[in-house]
């Protein structure tokens, strides 16, 4: 009966982190930075906080339906989903656990974010970073896009082995 | 769902529609309501409170035109989907679009939030959530964005310069904006700049390129140019409404920015070896422009599409 030793705050934190991105399945919503925080503040009443990725970012809804039922689930009869505008959200919040999902599902990780505190420079080269093609680990891909199937990927392609794939981008 | 899609062991792994079968509980459309969850509010959770000595009405009308500027361009930007020149603008512009709709329902909440009676009166049960009311049932004279956005839309390089112009201002402001004493236009400005840095890259990237590009396409450049830059200067005008938000430490007086965005706007015309145009600013209608409600009779046509459904159904479900 271990279950029933968990604190109520560790049945949450264990319900809402179970959680997977409705768009990169493959993450969790903690291995991708976008769960805040956690908080039994009653009787079974639990606080949620999380960021959006971006401002459009259309899995919110699903994210906040999620985090519901899996709560639920965990026997909490009230759950309150509240959004957290600050800080924004930023790429380097995706956990080594999270990044190495990405790797594994042929999605390249993001590198470090840009500074984005102060003017923003104006960039008319394409972005330089160092992608390794996630199927072949080949350093020699090129940028196809900085718009993908998602709001919060690039697309790029690999020049050894030939296969396009998806880059998360730093925000 | 068995009736749909069936599937035998055998060819599992090679059916589309394997992966679909498994765990969709992750689809949003046609799970189970939530019964106690917040809906659909944006702002759920964020500390809306107006900061002291700020006036309601100020602060929501200055969050309307920040909002009614982003919702107007990003629909502009949806009419390009499927009508790009390849798949990979296609995604790029929608991509562009989402982000400013995102930004967009934001701040229209933030303006409902501020003051309720900015919003339209719906029918009593009426299901609208505020920044819905704002943007499908006011009229054009309402909306409160600048001019540049609601052009109907032109060739793709009217698209790349109407973006650059677009962004490059708006960056400039949102810089600035993060600085607000409002938490919600500071968080919004603070999301926002990450996300217009890319929208302007995007669209100073592909300015160079058709600039540089063939006879043709330096031709279309310099044409859009041309027909945009009259509505340039209106972007910098300070409204009375501007000018009370800046002074009450909430907005930024688009006139600060005329320099930094002018600075920018000069590497892209540099890199791109384009003079800067000389055509004069498009005037307002007895000196009223985009801000004050003033606007071309397409905008008109484009609210009557983008909002007829909402309009049909005000007491829908969606």
């Amino acid at each position: 009966m271990r279950l029933m030793s968990r604190t109520p705050l560790q049945r949450a934190r264990r319900a809402a982190e179970s959680v997977t991105d409705p768009e990169l399945p493959m993450l969790t919503l903690l291995d991708l930075g976008v769960l805040r925080d956690v908080d039994v503040v009653g009787d079974s009443h639990v606080v949620v906080d999380i960021t959006p990725t971006y401002s459009g970012c259309p899995a919110m809804a699903a994210m906040r339906d999620d985090l519901v039922r899996e709560l639920r689930g965990a026997g909490f009869d009230r759950v309150d989903v509240r959004v957290c505008l600050d800080p924004a959200w930023t790429t380097d919040w995706i956990t080594p656990e999270g990044r190495a999902a990405l790797a594994a599902a042929g999605i390249s990780p993001p590198g470090p974010a840009p500074s984005s505190d102060g003017p923003i420079p104006l960039t008319l080269l394409p972005t330089a970073r160092q992608v390794r093609c996630p199927q072949c680990e080949s350093p020699a891909t090129e940028l196809v896009s900085e718009f993908g199937s998602t709001a919060c990927k690039a697309q790029y392609r690999c020049t050894s082995c030939l296969e396009p794939f998806d880059h998360v981008k730093e925000i | 769902m068995d009736d749909h899609v069936h599937t035998t062991p055998e060819d599992e792994h090679d059916s589309a529609y394997s992966g679909l079968l498994v765990n969709d509980a992750h689809w949003a459309f046609g799970a189970a309501p939530v019964p106690d969850g917040h809906g659909e509010d944006p702002l759920a959770g964020v500390d809306t409170t107006i900061p002291d000595g700020v006036d309601a009405a100020t602060l929501a009308t200055y969050a309307l035109m920040l909002g009614d500027d982003a919702l107007v361009m990003s629909h502009r930007l949806s009419e390009w989907t499927s009508n790009a020149p390849d798949l990979e603008d296609d995604i790029a512009l929608s991509n562009i679009s989402l982000d400013l709709l995102g930004q967009a329902r934001l701040l229209l909440a933030r303006a409902a939030k501020a003051d309720a009676s900015v919003v339209p009166v719906l029918p009593e049960g009426s299901p609208v959530p505020p920044e819905d009311a704002l943007a499908f049932f006011r009229e054009a004279q309402d909306f409160r964005n600048v001019r540049l956005a609601e052009l109907v839309n032109g060739d793709f390089a009217e698209a790349t310069v109407r973006v650059l112009l677009f962004s490059t201002w708006r960056l400039a402001i949102f810089e600035r904006l993060r600085a607000s004493r409002d938490h919600v236009l500071a968080a919004v400005a603070a999301k926002g700049v990450k996300e217009l840095a890319y929208h302007r890259d995007y669209s100073a990237r592909w300015f160079v390129t058709l600039a540089q590009g063939t006879d043709e396409s330096r031709r279309r450049l310099l044409a859009a140019l041309d027909l945009l830059w009259p509505l340039w200067p209106e972007l910098f005008d300070t409204h009375a409404f501007e000018a009370a938000a800046a002074a009450a430490g909430v907005g930024v007086d688009p006139t600060s920015v005329r320099e930094a965005a002018e600075g920018v706007l000069e590497q892209v015309l540099a890199a791109a070896d384009v003079p800067r145009p000389e055509a004069p600013r498009r005037v307002g209608v007895l000196g009223r422009t985009g801000r004050d409600g003033m606007h071309g009779e397409p905008l008109g046509r484009m609210l009557a599409e983008m909002q007829s459904v909402a309009r049909a159904h005000p007491l829908g479900q969606w």
